[in-house]
């Protein structure tokens, strides 16, 4: 299984307003179950490539994309495709951690309940399973009713993962899920992605290169909207075989 | 030279500060004046009976009886209008948000709200008074109350959409990224994200709604009874205030003052209650 394919990106072009082309056309396969690292300057594209994985670059006023993206073989830009049970299979970290104005157990129900999948006693154990996964559970179990919001940063974040991985996503997106967090904070999110890759395909944008080589089974480096060296991670950490990658890791940019 | 560059900069910067704390002055002034004002010359004429009892015959004359016909009224014209309104005001401001936020429609939208606000009262109460007559309708509470609610919409629109627009889209984009819809995510997120905003819009415009005479002065119309139903005529506060102060009779224009305070501590009382609840919910907002 170690190999598969979990989603492939065919001829994917992406513009923004003004016909401005933020991604220039990409051909990736990201491997099931394993971490991918996603790097490269800012402006690069990583984060419009990442946003073409749950649809939300549609939710940018007058963006586009010409191509197709497949998970499990199957294109999510497909008209008949239901964009709530795409992102419903796709997990989301953002940069900054934002929390539902509701209780730290109502923002881990919050999908459970819109998904109508638990209910009363299984909705409590869910909470908790969740919670106890994304490493949090022992700091919040006493005040499971106060505000979300009166979390440190770090926390939140592990609630955002909570609640993420509470709808049961098959794959987990991150968008530089750590660069606002604390260094212990930041820490605690990477063991926890690299826990979870027994279970999910992981697919983390990081602009820091030590990052990318403690979390990145496979590795992506971008430049300029184009895909310019993908692999994986020893062999483009090692044996970057493209001229720009090799600027790129030895810190010219 | 650079001594006196210096020099200039932190006397411009007094002359400034010294400015606006005269504006600010000025204001609280005004504010502490006019509470004095209505304090001073109504608390004397203030009683249970005021508050208590509609106007006997001879109330105008400085004889018996209060102003509870114009206290009930106003509560009925104002709350049932300022429902009205946010039955009206939260989908529209919602609808600005969630779907058409930049686009064209939405600035067409957001102009009328402010041409709207901008309309004048009594061209509010003229409008109605003519619809009603079209229609063979009286001066009645329902009328007022409609009146009353057109005047208000623009106001509590206005306002929750400068509130909605201070909801970071990521928050959206939390609710959407777990698979919820745009319309779950504007009811369920969105909505709660901006509670203290909808309970202060709300205020604003009820606030504005109880405080209005010349709306309705010909669609609400006045009467000394409390309406029995939606088609009796209804006193207000305002009117009451005015009526009152337009007597000869210096009794009669205390009790003006003291229905001012009324109307203040009305206004001050819904005030201070949805400031209360407003803070419990600030609490699980994103700042």
């Amino acid at each position: 299984m170690m190999n598969d394919t979990h989603i492939e990106i065919r001829n994917l072009n992406a513009y923004y307003e003004r016909n401005q082309q933020a991604l220039i056309n990409v051909n990736l396969k990201i491997p099931h179950r394993q971490i991918t690292v996603i790097m490269g300057p800012s402006g690069c594209g990583k984060t419009t490539l990442l946003k073409t994985f749950n649809r939300f670059l549609e939710l940018t006023d007058g963006a586009r994309i010409t191509g197709e993206v497949l998970i499990d073989g199957e294109n999510i830009y497909d008209p008949d495709k239901d964009v709530t049970e795409i992102r419903k299979k796709t997990g989301l970290l953002a940069q900054r951690p934002y929390m539902l104005p509701m209780s730290i157990y109502e923002n881990v129900a919050y999908g459970l309940r819109i998904h109508g999948a638990k209910h009363g006693k299984e909705l409590d154990q869910a909470v908790q399973h969740y919670l106890e996964i994304a490493g949090l559970w022992d700091e919040v179990k006493d005040r499971l009713n106060s505000p979300a919001t009166s979390l440190s940063i770090g926390q939140q974040q592990r609630v955002c993962l909570a609640r993420g991985l509470a709808v049961e996503p098959e794959i987990l997106l991150g968008d530089e899920p750590t660069s606002a967090l604390d260094p212990i904070s930041a820490a605690n999110i990477e063991a926890r992605l690299l826990d979870l890759k027994e279970d999910y395909t992981i697919v983390v944008v990081t602009h820091t290169l030590r990052q990318a080589k403690r979390l990145g089974d496979y590795a992506i480096f971008m430049y300029l909207g184009e895909v310019v060296e993908a692999g994986p991670a020893k062999e483009v950490f090692e044996h970057p075989k493209e001229e720009r990658t090799i600027g790129y890791l030895s810190g010219q940019f | 030279m650079k001594h006196w560059r210096f020099k200039r900069r932190h006397i411009s910067e007094a002359i400034v500060k010294f400015f606006m704390l005269l504006s600010f002055l000025l204001v609280a002034a005004s504010l502490i004046s006019i509470l004095w004002t209505i304090l001073s010359k109504g608390l004397p004429a203030l009683s249970w009976e005021m508050v208590s009892q509609t106007p006997k015959g001879g109330y105008y004359l400085g004889k018996e009886g209060g102003i509870l016909n114009a206290i009930v009224g106003s509560l009925l014209l104002a709350g049932g209008a300022t429902l009205i309104a946010l039955v009206i005001s939260l989908p529209i401001a919602l609808f600005l948000e969630t779907y058409v936020m930049k686009t064209r429609w939405a600035r067409y939208v957001r102009l009328t709200m402010d041409i709207l606000w901008g309309i004048p009262s009594i061209v509010y109460g003229a409008f109605g008074f003519t619809l009603m007559l079209s229609l063979g309708m009286r001066a009645s509470l329902l009328g007022g109350i409609i009146v009353l609610a057109l005047l208000e919409i623009p106001i509590m629109t206005r306002a929750m959409d400068e509130v909605i627009r201070l909801v970071p889209e990521e928050l959206s984009h939390a609710s959407l990224a777990l698979g919820a819809s745009k319309l779950e995510t504007a009811l369920k997120v969105t909505i709660r994200q901006m509670m203290p905003g909808i309970i202060t819009a709300t205020l604003l415009a009820f606030g504005r709604g109880i405080g209005d005479a010349a709306s309705v002065l010909f669609t609400a119309g006045y009467t000394d009874r409390i309406p029995t139903s939606l088609s009796s005529p209804t006193a207000s506060l305002p009117l009451a205030i005015y009526f009152q102060l337009g007597t000869p009779y210096p009794e009669v224009q205390q009790r003006a003052y003291a229905s001012a305070l009324i109307l203040t501590l009305i206004v001050l009382a819904v005030s201070l209650g949805s400031r209360l609840i407003s803070a419990r919910l600030s609490k699980y907002i994103n700042k």
